[in-house]
């Protein structure tokens, strides 16, 4: 058998609990051609010029070599299905000048300043009486499941108000979401027998949850409601509207990302808190850290570890290598958010880290479109559980981890504890 | 003790006893006296200021507070720490005395230093003839009073305004004025605006981008009077074509002038052009000796820049006012082999007509530019400035995203024309001439300036003395 590479022992299940000790092999070659061909990127500073260079597509469609196609072992991409039902881009896999205007249609009904500057403030309440119910129900618990009692229900409930997505049909695309993710592999085990027999499963529940949206939208096309889709449905900005398909592939990107990466956030919050008595501690005393310290949170555990839809539409040559016209590119940005060249202590959690350009949620064009609304559902989550748990620990350590590489995540937190405060 | 040992020991000393004195109590100040507290200087720290206020942002004045959106007075800079200093406001540096390490102040107090920092910026140019510019409606815009005033009279819906000058401040305050609604005439003597910073290439887009907003736009020419009425309020603007344009609000933004002349007679290379200084702060005397113990900072200074031919550079930058305060604080209380160099790649924004322009590097060190992403028309799109095969700056409309890869392309002194971008290509990528005027021909100066010379173009003869 050929040796695995840094990354692909990276990628492997049996690692996700701790991947950074590959990561850090992986380092010592910041470009590093992978045997599928794939390049991956895994230090700060080069994951940065790649992020602001205009070579570098972000439009699956442009990247003749899919991501991850020779470790299907069949020249099939382990992103295929999912694309093969999401024909249409959204903002994070098409490139300027569409991804501009695209992103510039979405823009003013989340967080645009002049149109929206208060939708994401005016949240605070509501996300503030949403996490005291969650605690509230863990009043004469002494055992919980960080995830599923505290991290999961958050950002969904959030979400679905946000866009509009009724609260009922959480189950419905809560399990789709997770059909397709958990048959989306880019390590050595995508050949397995068992991810394979999950693609198809992925490739309906992409199906089933794209004409979810699709209908979703009909819906309010008709009839108006609240939330954001409605709006972009019916509302017409001076670039007009966007087309339906590309609409639908935007709602699917939201309804998802709203959902998956801050679970995995507050979850890996709490997960790395209690590894940290003493940081917990001084976090307790001292509220006010939680926005720094959300962000070193971010930092050491990004919610994206790193992104696979990238490919070089031109040769570019970086840190002694040449990456290739046509080839696909991985940004690690788990790697990259503890490379010591840019982070002094790269691997200890620093609450009030100064200077933290974490990548958490990357940077360029692409930077992420939720950062402002998951900032404030983090903070106050992680805040207020600090604030109201008593005495809490670690069950179980390393916790149980799903099985996607990209929102890694563990999929229960067991904590015990003595009780809630007021 | 050894000297090694002898000279640490009054580093120490230094930070923990010395006095430092800074004249100038606006953003290079401010993050001067921050760093030095957080490069642990304990010792004495006086900042001296002529305006009567804490220190405030300028930036916001041509922007927010004309719209009205902000009042002038809540422009207060945040403080990112204590500074725990003797605040001199309402005061000005009137002298320095070099040999007594003295500074001298309007009040005739004299505040004695170990260490000085001038940030002392600069000052509006003012309309030239006195009597004019008296006049009630003529306006500069630098300071926060400047602001307010300026700000009352465009909320009283003006008949219209006449903008003398169309760099980035006159440009924005047109943009304010079309905003609101008030009709607005910009005469420029440049072929159009902003040329003198972005070069005439750009400078036609800027002007079809204000005619576009009903800016009455007047390019190539002057104003050569401002009339007013017996009341003594300004009335009419006199073209330089012979033309006159009716208005009640005229505002001269013609370039700056540096606060220098309190340092006349103290030897400093001090003049026209800033005061001059090495990479790291420290100033230089007329005969270009380095000096020990003062240094500058921010709109005033000016100094050599590796990137350009170590040509001497003064950027009226708002980043630059921040990173070379916080190099010069750090020197101020460091030694050799220590020392920072302010190696800043330059970097300004502007807000107007509803784009964003930003550019970074210096754009009049170009003589040629290329389109590279996005779209003219549609004034979303990025521009690379060559100089002999390299780059050396870029400018973006709305396009500021991408600032970041021109920065590190222009650090690497990279290809010109650099690489084209994989998508979002414009159709012409072909470079062309920029288009900057004539450094010798009059009009409105760019905020940064190379104010060197190439050892081919020596003007002056030099003579040493003979004893
Ligand atoms: C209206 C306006 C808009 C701007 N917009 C932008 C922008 O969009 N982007 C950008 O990058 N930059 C912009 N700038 C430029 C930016 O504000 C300056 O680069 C920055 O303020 C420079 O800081 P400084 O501390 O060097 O000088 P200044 O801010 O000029 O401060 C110097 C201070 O020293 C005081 N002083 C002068 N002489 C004496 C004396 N003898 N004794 C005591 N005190 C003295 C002055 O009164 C002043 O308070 C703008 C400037 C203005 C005026």
């Amino acid at each position: 058998m050929v040796e695995e590479t840094p990354w692909q022992q990276a990628l492997r299940y049996a690692n996700r609990a701790n991947p950074y000790p590959f990561y850090e092999e992986l380092r010592k070659t910041p470009v590093s051609r992978q045997p599928d061909g794939t390049f991956v990127v895994s230090t700060y500073r080069e994951i940065v010029a790649l992020l602001h260079d205009p070579r570098v597509s972000s439009d699956p469609r442009k990247c003749p070599v899919p991501a991850g196609a020779q470790a299907q072992g069949s020249g099939e991409s382990v992103a295929e299905p999912i694309r093969e039902v999401l024909t249409e881009p959204n903002i994070i896999t098409c490139d300027p000048p569409e991804h501009d205007r695209d992103r510039r249609m979405m823009m003013p009904h989340f967080v645009g300043p002049p149109h929206a500057p208060q939708l994401i403030c005016d949240l605070e309440p509501e996300i503030r009486r949403i996490v005291g119910g969650l605690l509230d129900d863990m009043k004469g618990k002494t055992r919980i499941d960080a995830v599923d009692d505290f991290a999961y229900p958050l950002p969904v409930t959030v979400i679905c108000k946000v866009l509009g997505v009724p609260l009922e049909d959480e189950r419905r695309f809560h399990h789709w979401i997770e059909t397709a993710l958990d048959a989306l592999d880019f390590g050595p085990e995508a050949a397995s027998e068992e991810i394979r027999s999950r693609q198809a499963g992925a490739r309906q529940a992409v199906q089933e949850f794209g004409q979810f949206a699709a209908d979703l939208l009909d819906r309010y096309a008709r009839q108006p409601g609240p939330g954001m889709l409605s709006a972009l449905v019916n509302e017409d900005g001076p670039e007009g509207r966007m087309s339906k398909g590309v609409l639908a592939s935007n709602a699917l990107l939201l309804i998802f990302a709203g959902h998956e990466t801050t679970v995995n956030l507050i979850a890996h919050s709490v997960l790395t808190l209690l590894r940290h008595p003493d940081a917990l501690e001084k976090l307790r005393r001292r509220p006010e850290l939680i926005v720094p310290g959300v962000e070193e949170l971010l930092r050491l555990e990004s919610s994206v570890q790193f992104w696979h839809t990238r490919s070089a539409v031109e040769d570019i040559d970086i840190a002694g290598t040449t990456i290739p016209k046509g080839a696909p590119i991985f940004l690690a940005y788990g790697s990259a958010n503890r490379d010591p060249e840019r982070f002094t202590d790269p691997d200890e959690l620093d609450l009030e880290r100064r200077d933290n350009q974490h990548l958490g949620f990357s940077q360029g064009i692409h930077f992420c479109f939720g950062a402002p609304l998951a900032r404030l559902e983090v903070q106050i989550a992680v805040g207020e559980f600090v604030r109201r748990v008593q005495n809490p620990r670690l069950v179980e350590d390393p916790p149980p981890y799903r099985h996607n590489q990209i929102f890694r995540g563990p999929r229960h937190v067991l904590v015990d504890i003595d009780g809630i405060r007021d | 003790m050894t000297l090694r040992a002898t000279v640490a020991e009054l580093v120490r000393e230094f930070r923990a006893s010395g006095r430092i004195v800074i004249v100038g109590a606006s953003l290079a100040g401010l993050r001067a006296a921050e760093t030095l507290r957080e490069e642990g200087f304990t010792g004495s720290l006086t900042i001296i200021g002529d305006e009567p206020y804490e220190p405030y942002d300028r930036p916001p004045l041509s922007k927010q507070v004309l719209k009205g959106w902000v009042p002038a007075d809540h422009t207060k800079l945040p403080r990112m720490r204590e500074v725990d200093a003797d605040w001199r406001l309402g005061v000005a540096a009137t002298g320095l005395d070099r040999a007594t390490k003295r500074v001298r102040l309007a009040d005739g107090e004299q505040v004695p230093y170990d260490r000085l920092l001038i940030a002392t910026g600069t000052r509006a140019r003012q309309w030239p003839n006195p009597t004019e510019a008296a006049l009630q409606g003529v306006h500069t815009i630098r300071s926060r009073d400047d602001a307010e005033q300026l700000q009352k009279a465009l909320a009283e819906s003006p008949s219209r305004v006449v903008v003398i000058g169309a760099g980035f401040i006159g440009s924005e305050v047109a943009s304010v004025c079309r905003e609101l609604g008030i009709p607005v005439t910009v005469v420029e003597r440049g072929s159009a605006p902003l040329v003198g910073a972005l070069g005439g290439v750009i400078g036609e887009i800027a002007a079809q981008m204000q005619r576009d907003h009903g800016v009455d736009l007047r390019c190539g020419l002057g104003v050569s009077s401002l009339e007013g009425d017996s009341g003594g309020h300004v009335r009419r603007a006199h073209l330089s074509d012979g033309t006159a344009v009716d208005a009640d609000v005229v505002v001269a933004s013609l370039g700056s002038i540096r606060n220098v002349e309190w340092l006349e007679g103290s030897g400093l290379a001090a003049g026209f052009w800033g005061v001059g200084c090495d990479a790291g702060g420290r100033v230089f005397d007329i005969n270009g000796v380095v000096t020990d113990s003062i240094y500058v900072a921010g709109d005033v200074a000016r100094a050599p820049h590796v990137l350009y031919e170590y040509q001497f550079l003064a950027m009226e930058h708002w980043d630059n006012a921040v990173f070379g305060a916080e190099v010069a604080a750090h020197n101020m209380v460091n030694l050799e082999p220590h020392y920072h160099p302010h190696l800043l790649l330059p970097g300004f924004w502007s807000g107007q007509f509803g784009v964003n322009i930003k550019s970074v590097g210096v754009p009049p060190f170009g003589d040629e530019i290329v389109f590279t992403q996005g779209s003219v028309q549609e004034r979303r799109f990025a521009a690379a400035y060559g100089h002999r095969g390299r780059i050396v700056a870029a400018v973006t409309f709305d396009h500021g995203k991408w600032l970041e890869y021109y920065g590190k392309l222009i650090e690497r002194s990279g290809p010109f024309p650099p690489p084209p971008p994989g998508w979002d290509q414009p159709p012409d990528m072909k470079p062309m001439p920029a288009e900057f005027p004539d450094p010798r021909v009059p009009t409105a100066v760019p905020d940064v300036v190379l104010t060197g010379h190439a050892p081919s173009e020596r003007t002056a003869e030099f003579r040493p003395r003979r004893h």
